[in-house]
């Protein structure tokens, strides 16, 4: 055999199914995004209707709203809580730091459907091991039909992808405190810096690549929120209550695959990839990130 | 006074009792609020956990009954039993004949295998020929696969639907396994890992004759063995809970995978939810058996890496 053709052959495979499967879909979502399909056998060319009928869609408008507030509170919640908890247990030794890491981790085993169909149920108002947990620390909850109120809906979505993402993102703060440079934290502290002085300017600043990176898949992650709130909010087809827990993808999923119109759903893939793209962009620059490796 | 209120109690005054015996030094107290906050937090996260153990074995009569498990001294066949277990695998009606959780079981077990076997092969062969190949077109490849890890998998759902159905992938496992199986990540995870290889072990391999699929196979691989290890639970962890995929290219009821199955279920059984709960208990012990058995793979894989050279 050719000697110069192996590594072809290595990447054949790659090559092959990438055509097939992501640059063919790719200008397919192109064209499609201008038809109104109905399922992959009828289609009719429609323009921009698409984009103009998203525009003025009420569930749409819910959609990207329920959307940027779950992403606004997952950055603000699970970003301070994972950091909290590594630099925590970046404290501990050994045995309890090994055990801990790998429990607060273990949600992430569980699947989105099976997280959504768990806490449904751990939200079930009296019995719920939520309502009845909230009662007995705050002496309130107990009767509250979480995925039943529209305006309690969002926080329990918030609170489930908590007891996911935090432990996950802690992994990534728990590795970069490992990499800080130990010598420099010292002669922070020898120069009479306390630990929360050391932490905000040495720490921090050392770790900041990896705390743009979770900012920006933590965004991404959660403007993509999908599998949990359909299973959570299964009750009520996934949308909850006056479409209180519609995410962009559950309406995605909707539209395109359960009312059958590929078309608008391409629209709306497209309308999410182009604000992850803004975002991720955004959020580079910010952190510099795209100077600093350049 | 609830004892989840009194065990918060508690502890506040343990905190201010510590800070009151030693006012120069708080560090004892800072700790044992760390401790405290760490014990919380591992509580929060276990108790779903806990809860869902205890409600897939308790009897339907009393689930409702007890936070978790029944007191020990009501512990008999009538507040825990396989009830719900029995239940799960009696069968669903469907137009083919009845189809048992076994074989949802099943289908979920061979689909993540397969997925997984093939995805590291495949992103590990592709990898391996990036990180020790010098061919014409590489670089152009690497930006190009850099590109593509930039599309983000929604733009995708649609189309790649459509061209499915056109093709007549429709309940087939290859509309499951096929569109993913090969990543830029995966790919760019082997490269990185094979970068570190020797190259002269590489030309010993060809000096002694080993044919480069065999190099590949018998001296490379075994090389990057903790990848390998956590790609491969990545890989049956995005397979194995994969709901998207199963939820729109499988309509027959017997070849369905457990996630769309258990979400159905959801539907189905409403407040018989110890049924669905027991499906759930099981639905999340494969991963987790896969997890703990090569979690001691990747760490002593990565102590072997350490004293290497």
């Amino acid at each position: 055999m050719n000697k110069r053709l192996v590594p072809y052959l290595f990447i054949a495979p790659y090559l092959a199914l990438t055509v097939v499967f992501t640059i063919y879909p790719l200008l397919n979502a192109a064209v499609l995004a201008f038809y109104q399909t109905n399922g992959p056998a009828s289609r009719t060319f429609v323009g921009i209707d698409n984009f103009r009928f998203l525009l003025g869609d009420p569930s749409f408008h819910r959609a990207l709203t329920n959307t940027t507030v779950f992403t606004a509170a997952s950055v603000v919640l699970v970003l301070p809580l994972a950091m909290g908890l590594a630099v925590l247990l970046h404290g501990r030794k050994g045995r309890a730091r090994g055990f801990l890491r790998l429990l607060l981790f273990s949600p992430n085993l569980v699947g989105g459907i099976f997280v959504g169909i768990l806490f449904a149920v751990l939200f079930t108002p009296r019995y719920g091991l939520m309502n009845r947990a909230l009662h007995a620390l705050f002496g309130w909850g107990l009767e509250e039909r979480f995925l039943g109120n529209p305006a309690l809906v969002m926080p329990a979505i918030v609170v489930t992808a908590l007891w996911v993402s935090v432990g996950f993102n802690m992994i990534y703060f728990l590795a970069a405190l490992q990499g800080v440079d130990k010598t420099l934290e010292e002669a922070a502290r020898i120069d009479g810096a306390n630990r929360l002085q050391v932490f905000r300017y040495v720490t921090l600043p050392s770790m900041r690549h990896v705390v743009g990176f979770v900012l920006v898949t933590t965004v991404i992650s959660s403007f993509q929120l999908f599998e949990l709130p359909l299973a959570l909010l299964a009750s009520t087809d996934g949308k909850g209550p006056d479409n209180s827990g519609l995410t962009l993808i559950t309406y995605l999923y909707d539209v395109g695959f359960n009312t059958g119109d590929l078309g608008l759903g391409s629209a709306i893939g497209w309308i999410v990839a182009a604000l992850i793209f803004g975002v991720s962009m955004i959020q580079l620059k910010l952190s510099g990130l795209a100077r600093e490796q350049a | 006074m609830n004892p989840l209120r009194a065990l918060v109690l508690a502890f506040g005054l343990g905190f201010v009792v510590l800070l009151f015996r030693t006012p120069k030094d708080p560090r004892p107290a800072v700790r044992y609020l760390a401790t405290g906050v760490l014990v919380a937090a591992a509580a929060a996260v276990v108790s779903p956990f806990l809860w869902l153990v205890a409600a897939a074995f308790k009897d339907r009569s009393v689930l409702n009954e007890h936070v978790f498990f029944p007191p020990l001294g009501d512990w008999s066949s009538a507040t825990l039993n396989l009830d719900n277990f029995r239940r799960l695998f009696q069968g669903d009606a469907s137009l083919t004949g009845k189809v048992y959780f076994s074989q949802y079981v099943l289908n979920s077990l061979c689909v993540a295998s397969l997925s997984t076997v093939l995805q590291v092969l495949l992103c590990s062969l592709a990898g391996y020929a990036f990180a020790k190949y010098s061919f014409a077109g590489k670089g152009l490849l690497l930006t190009f696969m850099l590109g593509t890890m930039m599309i983000p998998g929604v733009l995708l759902f649609a189309p790649v639907y459509d061209m499915v159905v056109r093709f007549g992938f429709v309940d087939s496992y290859a509309a499951l396994i096929l569109p993913g199986v090969v990543t830029p990540y995966g790919i760019f995870l082997f490269r990185q890992a094979i970068l570190s290889v020797p190259n002269e072990m590489i030309d010993a391999g060809r000096i002694d004759g080993a044919s480069e699929f065999s190099i590949y196979l018998k001296l490379v691989m075994p090389l990057v063995r903790p990848l390998t290890a956590a790609f491969c639970l990545v890989c049956f962890l995005g397979s194995w809970n994969a709901f998207f995929g199963p939820s729109v290219y499988l309509h027959a009821q017997q070849k369905l995978t457990l996630p769309v199955v258990l979400n159905m279920y959801l539907g189905v059984y409403g407040s018989d939810q110890g049924v669905f709960l027991a499906g759930t208990l099981l639905a999340i012990v494969p991963p987790a058996l896969l997890f703990f058995a090569l979690e001691k793979e990747f760490v002593s894989g990565l102590a072997t890496g350490a004293v290497k050279g």
